[in-house]
C-alpha cells in the first residue's frame, strides 16, 4: 500500500507492507536511525517519536496508521546547527551514559514540555515514566528536563568557551 | 517482532466498518489505536487477515453530555479522556483511571473503545466501566444495542460483542461531586494493576481478581447494611478465585483485594 506522511518536515510517499511499524518504516525506509528498538513490546519507549507533537512508541504503531501525519524523529529536532533546547540540556547535564535510550528519552521530554512547560521534578518523573534507561541514568535525566523547562540549557557555545 | 501479513482497510465511518466486519467475518479485527491489538499480532498470539483501522471513521471520537449521561466515542484516546475538563467534573474517576493506563505514550494512542473490547480483567477502564454504572453501545447489521457494564464483560477477554458487531460508544451516568476512591497496587510504572479497587455511591469493582472485572458483592451488601468501610472491605475477596503468576498468588491477590477495597473507600476524592 502507498502512505504519505510528513517526516522531519519533509513530504513523503512510499510504498510499504501494511505490517510495516513506524519504527521499521523510519529506520529502514527513510534511513533515520535515531528510534531504537529495545524491548519491541511498547515499554521501554527507546523508539519514542513525535506524531502530530504527541509522544509515541513507534514500535507499536503501523506505518499504514501514520498516515497524513506528521512524524518528527531526534533527527528533526536541531536546526541551522544549533540544537534542540532539550537536546542541549541533556548534553549540558550529561542527561546519559550509554546513550541508547536518549533518543526516545528527548522526544519524550520534548512531548512532555509541550503539554506541560512547567513541570515539577514528580511531573517529569511520571511524564518520563514510558522510557526506561537500563543504566539507570534517571537522575541527570530529571535534571536536564528541568533545565530545559526553566530555559537554562546554555547554547553549544557558551560551553565551548567554558572548555576552551 | 514482526505481525502476519494482513490486508488493512480505514474505515470512512461506522455503518462502513461494519460492513466490512460483515463482509469478512472472523478473518477481520478492528484496529483502533492498537496499543492492544498490535503487541498481539507482534507475538502472532493474533494474526487477523485484515485489519479495519476505524481511527478515521466519522463520528466516533469525542466526549458529550446527554442528559444524565456522558457519552464517550469509542475511539476517544486515554489523553483525552484524561484531561477532558467535562470528564474530570461529570465522572472525574473515569478521568482517573484514564490518566492511569500505561504511560504517556500509550495514552496518546490508546482508545477507550478498543480498551473495553480487549476486556483485560487486569486494565483500569473496564473496572471503571463497572464501578460507574456504566455501559456500551454497540452496532452492528441488525442496529445498535445498550450493554450495560455488568453484562459486558463475559470471560478472559471476552465481551458480549456478538459477530459483526462494533462498539460505538460508552456511555457512563453524571456523577459530579460524588466522593469515590480508586487504588491501583503495581510494582512497576507503566504496569497493570496486580489487583485494582475503585468505589463510588456504594458499589465496588475490582480488577485482576478473576477472569473479568468484579463487583464485590458481598463488601457492597455489608456497607449498604450499615457496615463501616473497614468491615466490609473484609468481605472483598469474597466469592472471588483470582489467578496467580510471578506478581502474587490467590492468597495475596485476596489481601490485596481487602487492603485496597479498605482504601478505596476510606480514602475519597
Amino acid at each position: 500500500m502507498q502512505v504519505e506522511l510528513t517526516v522531519n518536515g519533509v513530504l513523503r510517499s512510499d510504498e510499504v507492507e501494511p505490517r510495516l511499524l513506524l519504527v521499521h518504516y523510519l529506520r529502514e525506509v527513510c534511513g533515520l536511525r535515531a528510534a531504537n528498538i529495545g524491548c519491541d513490546t511498547t515499554s521501554c519507549g527507546a523508539c519514542t517519536v513525535l506524531l502530530d507533537g504527541e509522544s509515541v512508541k513507534s514500535c507499536t504503531v503501523l506505518a499504514a496508521q501514520a498516515a497524513g501525519q506528521d512524524v518528527v524523529t531526534a533527527e528533526g529536532l536541531a536546526g541551522d546547527g544549533e540544537l534542540h533546547p532539550v537536546q542541549q540540556a541533556f548534553r549540558n547535564e550529561h542527561g546519559l551514559q550509554c546513550g541508547f535510550c536518549t533518543p526516545g528519552m528527548v522526544m519524550a521530554a520534548v512531548g512532555l514540555l509541550r503539554e506541560n512547560p512547567n513541570p515539577t521534578e514528580d511531573e517529569v518523573r511520571e511524564g518520563l515514566e514510558g522510557n526506561l534507561c537500563r543504566c539507570t541514568g534517571y537522575h541527570n535525566i530529571i535534571r536536564a528536563v528541568l533545565a530545559a523547562a526553566n530555559g537554562a540549557a546554555e547554547p553549544a557555545t557558551a560551553q565551548a568557551e567554558v572548555t576552551a | 517482532m514482526i505481525p502476519a501479513q494482513f490486508e488493512y482497510v480505514a474505515a470512512g465511518s461506522a455503518a462502513h466498518a461494519i460492513d466490512l466486519l460483515g463482509q469478512h467475518g472472523d478473518d477481520a479485527k478492528v484496529l483502533a489505536g492498537g496499543h492492544s491489538l498490535l503487541p498481539m499480532m507482534k507475538l502472532r498470539l493474533a494474526a487477523p487477515a485484515v485489519l479495519i483501522d476505524i481511527t478515521r471513521a466519522s463520528g466516533l471520537a469525542g466526549i458529550s453530555l446527554d442528559g444524565d449521561e456522558i457519552v464517550v466515542g469509542a475511539t476517544t484516546r486515554h489523553a483525552d479522556l484524561a484531561s477532558s475538563d467535562l470528564v474530570r467534573t461529570e465522572a472525574p474517576l473515569l478521568a482517573h483511571a484514564a490518566s492511569l493506563v500505561g504511560d504517556p505514550q500509550i495514552r496518546h494512542r490508546g482508545t477507550i473503545g478498543g480498551s473495553l473490547a480487549h476486556a483485560d480483567p487486569a486494565a483500569d477502564l473496564p473496572m471503571a466501566l463497572l464501578v460507574l454504572g456504566g455501559s456500551v453501545e454497540v452496532s452492528g447489521p441488525s442496529g445498535t444495542r445498550r450493554v450495560p457494564a455488568d453484562a459486558f464483560f463475559t470471560g478472559f477477554f471476552e465481551t458480549a460483542l456478538a459477530d459483526g458487531e462494533l462498539l460505538t460508544a460508552v456511555r457512563v451516568p453524571r456523577q459530579p461531586g460524588v466522593p469515590w476512591g480508586y487504588q491501583k497496587f503495581v510494582r512497576r510504572a507503566n504496569d497493570w494493576a496486580i489487583v485494582g479497587a475503585s468505589a463510588i455511591n456504594g458499589r465496588i469493582a475490582l480488577a485482576n481478581m478473576g477472569s473479568t472485572p468484579l463487583r464485590a458483592s458481598a463488601a457492597e451488601q455489608a456497607l449498604a447494611g450499615g457496615a463501616s468501610p473497614a468491615e466490609a472491605a473484609e468481605l472483598a475477596a469474597e466469592g472471588t478465585s483470582p489467578g496467580e503468576d510471578i506478581h502474587a498468588d490467590r492468597e495475596f491477590r485476596g489481601h490485596l483485594a481487602r487492603v485496597l477495597t479498605k482504601r478505596a473507600l476510606e480514602h475519597l476524592s
